[in-house]
């Protein structure tokens, strides 16, 4: 290794290719300018750069700095959360996100990961509760089956198999509404309380927090909604 | 023979010369001309505060009105600079306390502010106007307390993107009960709760205000009240705005917005309900700007709302709105000037969002007024830089960041160099560029040979050797602004190109190849730079000439070395040896 710096005034009036001529330092001569360069070897470039240098220290050093990747041989170019500053995103904004993140991790959890989507279920009238998970079914059509199987022990009027396989029949859906016959309402992710059925099968899946199945009377207040959407889609 | 206006003549024409280019050209011509313009200079801007002195500033310019001055390097933002590395506005305030009485407006950017220059400015200042602070840091909510009691005239406070440190939310309720005179109010940055009675009174009271920006800690609720007493806003952020969706609240919203005629510009919207939204749309067809960026909404709401701004001039938004939303974008804004869109995932490894680069190219393809693009994405090709380049030659500034450090085009698998190349080619006009993906020596060739108007270029894990850094140098007449980080660059271009960096701002380099050695050199040779080494690992002289710095700077001065260096900090000196603060 030179121990005399780079010739200031030859530097500048030779203004050709690397490795024309003498000076520069090593690590950059040695470089061809092929295009491809894996990231590793960046980083390797400045592991090896002082390679005679008698400073061990300094790749110790730069992994405290937490500039490089863990492991300097590897051909693995670093993860990002390793590289200081990149992507270039403000720290306000990378706070905001992070806030986001949070709160759709924990509803993750709470409904127990994406395998399984367990809801409550309260029948208007009926003693207790059920859960059902959500995954397990296909559409509407499997779910309100299940549903009818699970509470047709309880005498809740006309809120039997029958009831509730009628709400997916438009002809009936008026009666049913206007009567006292129950209609399957769910609470979703903002809160609200939404007639089941409006949205598509995996964004129900997805928003669905319980299930209540009102008796029809009071869930007039959704009813015209969905009237018009039957008739769209029939 | 000698022939002049009377001083008064051309004092009354060099009011005219605002830009401080025309200003600095006139002051040029003679030295009657440089001294009269000396004298009626009002507005003085600084773009590096270690670049002049204060005492420079105010024995050259005593009648100042207005300062605006810039600070840490622009890649502090992304947490590059070390703490305690410098930018104190304390000795600037304090020169000018002393010597401008009459200073009315301070605008800093990347500063270090404290309470004490805080209260300094409230006290020193009789018809202070107007305190900007972007990106400023060391300030808690006392020293907002002091500019709220004590600046009497104060016209606009404007804290955008200001780390400050949070104590309460009572520093609102220092501004006096006779104080009217407030036009732009940019709280957004700030976490705790004002007092919401007294920001209604101060609303209220202030009938001239323009812009109001509120924190995040206001609700959605409150926006109808504050939006019914001043119904002449034209620049209004929300705060968060993800209380559930209430019948009452959102009727209220709507009234309140359809009250305000004057509005151009939205911001806001944390954490919003979708549902609000629709609250907007008696505005939308006036706005002209609008910052969706903390919105974290997705594409068919964000749809929705853009295709009512038919006057859209400038876009904020998250990669949520996707290639679809871009293309509805597209054709519903045909006056878009600028779009910036940020990612909502940055570190996933795997996209979240289906947003590639289609989207930029159908913008670039139905916007004909685009000229400021900043995009974050994922995967990108030579093919669709070529394409933006030929729809928009009228490009200013381009940032493109492509996720993944190096990534090739993804189609071929080559670097990125003559998509890149195209840009710079075809937007003659280009003065800002941001450089991500795989590039070689290449593209730094292009750059040098087009890039003939580019002023700010920004660099990382680019290029292959010396060549691209010397192309850069040799080539870009107008660069004021260089900063690079992880590039093989090293000490050859450099030294070979010293005297261009007089030319510029400054160069940063960062996790490069510039040897101690090299900085040792430049600083000898060249007395008007100050070449300051940024290392942690101790002092350079402990080690190996030819060991690289962690990191350099090195801009041109007239103040000398600076003496607030901090113990990482050295300035490579004209007698080569190192000095300390």
């Amino acid at each position: 290794m030179r121990s005399t710096m780079i010739d200031f005034e030859k530097t500048e009036l030779r203004l050709g290719l690397p490795g024309a001529g003498g000076g520069g330092n090593e690590g950059e001569t040695s470089r061809n300018s092929s295009g491809k360069r894996g990231f590793s070897e960046t980083v390797d470039l400045k592991l090896n750069l002082n390679s005679n240098s008698s400073d061990g220290n300094q790749v110790e050093d730069m992994k405290q700095k937490n500039i490089i990747p863990a492991s300097a041989d590897s051909a693995k170019p670093p993860t990002k959360a390793q590289v200081v500053g990149w992507p270039p995103v403000r720290s306000f904004r990378k706070n905001i996100l992070a806030v986001q993140k949070d709160t759709t991790t924990t509803d993750v959890n709470k409904s127990g990961g994406s395998h399984m989507a367990f809801v409550k279920v309260s029948v208007d009238g009926a003693p207790y509760l059920r859960k059902v998970d959500l995954k397990i079914y296909k559409s509407y059509q499997q779910l309100y089956d299940a549903l009818s199987k699970m509470f047709s022990s309880f005498t809740i009027g006309n809120c039997g198999s029958q009831g509730l396989k009628d709400f997916m029949n438009e002809s009936k859906l008026i009666d049913l509404l206007n009567g006292s016959d129950c209609v399957p309402t769910y609470e979703d992710k903002d809160g609200d309380w939404m007639l089941v059925g409006d949205v598509p099968w995996e964004m129900f899946v997805d928003s669905c927090k319980r299930i209540r199945i009102m008796k029809g009377s009071e869930a007039i207040g959704l009813a015209p909604r969905t009237v018009q959407r039957c008739k769209n889609r029939c | 023979m000698v022939y002049s206006f009377p001083e008064e003549v051309l004092e009354y024409v060099f009011a005219f010369l605002s830009s401080d280019k025309d200003r600095n050209a006139v002051s040029l011509v003679c030295k009657s001309w440089y001294e009269i313009e000396r004298w009626c200079r009002r507005r003085v801007f600084i773009g590096n505060c270690y670049a002049v002195s204060p005492q420079i500033m105010i024995r050259r310019f005593p009648e100042v009105r207005a300062v605006k001055i810039k600070g840490k390097p622009h890649f502090a933002d992304f947490n590059l600079v070390p703490e305690r590395w410098g930018a104190y506005v304390y000795p600037w305030i304090s020169a000018m306390a002393r010597s401008y009485p009459w200073l009315e407006e301070i605008k800093l950017k990347r500063m270090v502010v404290t309470d004490e220059s805080l209260e300094l400015i409230s006290k020193s200042f009789k018809n202070f106007k107007v305190l900007s602070l972007s990106s400023c840091e060391g300030f808690t909510t006392d020293g907002l307390s002091s500019i709220a009691a004590n600046c009497r005239n104060l016209r606009e406070l404007d804290l955008r993107e200001s780390e400050v440190e949070d104590l309460s939310g009572h520093w609102l309720s220092h501004f006096p009960d006779n104080f009217t005179s407030l036009v732009s109010l940019n709280m957004s940055c700030l976490g705790s709760e004002v007092s919401f009675s007294a920001l209604e009174r101060l609303i209220s009271r202030c009938p001239n205000l323009k812009t109001l920006w509120l924190n995040r800690a206001v609700p959605v609720e409150k926006l109808a009240s504050l939006l019914r007493r001043a119904p002449q806003l034209v620049e209004f952020g929300t705060g968060a705005c993800s209380t559930e969706i209430r019948t009452d609240i959102f009727s209220n919203l709507v009234e309140a917005f359809s009250g305000c005629k004057h509005l151009k510009s939205l911001s806001g919207f944390w954490d919003v309900v979708p549902a609000y939204l629709p609250a907007m749309y008696s505005v939308c067809s006036r706005i002209t700007k609008l910052n969706l960026s903390y919105a974290t909404v997705q594409s068919p709401d964000l749809v929705e709302l853009i295709s009512q701004c038919s006057n859209l001039k400038c876009l904020w938004v998250l990669d949520y709105i996707e290639d679809a939303g871009l293309k509805a974008l597209s054709s519903y804004c045909k006056d878009l000037q600028e779009l910036r869109v940020f990612p909502s995932d940055p570190y996933s490894a795997e996209p979240n969002v289906s947003l590639t680069e289609q989207g930029l190219v159908t913008v670039s393809a139905g916007c004909p007024k685009l000229q400021s693009v900043l995009y974050f994405c994922r995967q990108m090709s030579n093919a669709a830089l070529i394409a933006i380049a030929r729809n928009r030659p009228n490009l200013i500034r381009f940032r493109l960041c492509i996720i993944e450090p190096q990534a090739p085009d993804y189609l071929t698998l080559e670097p990125l160099d003559t998509g890149f190349g195209a840009i710079v080619e075809h937007c003659k006009e280009l003065r800002r560029l941001s450089l991500s993906g795989l590039l070689t020596d290449r593209v730094f060739e292009y750059i040098g040979t087009h890039a003939k108007k580019l002023e700010m270029l920004s660099l990382a894990f680019a290029g292959d050797s010396d060549l691209g850094l010397h192309h850069v140098l040799s080539g870009c007449e107008s660069l004021r602004k260089l900063e690079i980080r992880d590039c093989p660059f090293g000490d050859r271009a450099l030294l070979a190109n010293a005297a261009k960096l007089e030319t510029m701002r400054s160069l940063w380099m960062s996790s490069c190849s510039v040897s101690y050695g090299a900085c040792k050199l430049l600083g000898q040779k060249m007395p008007n730079l100050n070449v300051e080494v940024i290392d942690e690992r101790g002092p350079p002289d402990s080690r190996p000439e030819s060991i690289s710095v962690e990191k350099l700077y090195v801009y041109r001065t007239v103040a000398g070395p600076r003496a607030d260096k901090p113990d990482f900090v050295w300035t490579m000196d004209e007698d080569g040896a190192l000095r300390f603060s």
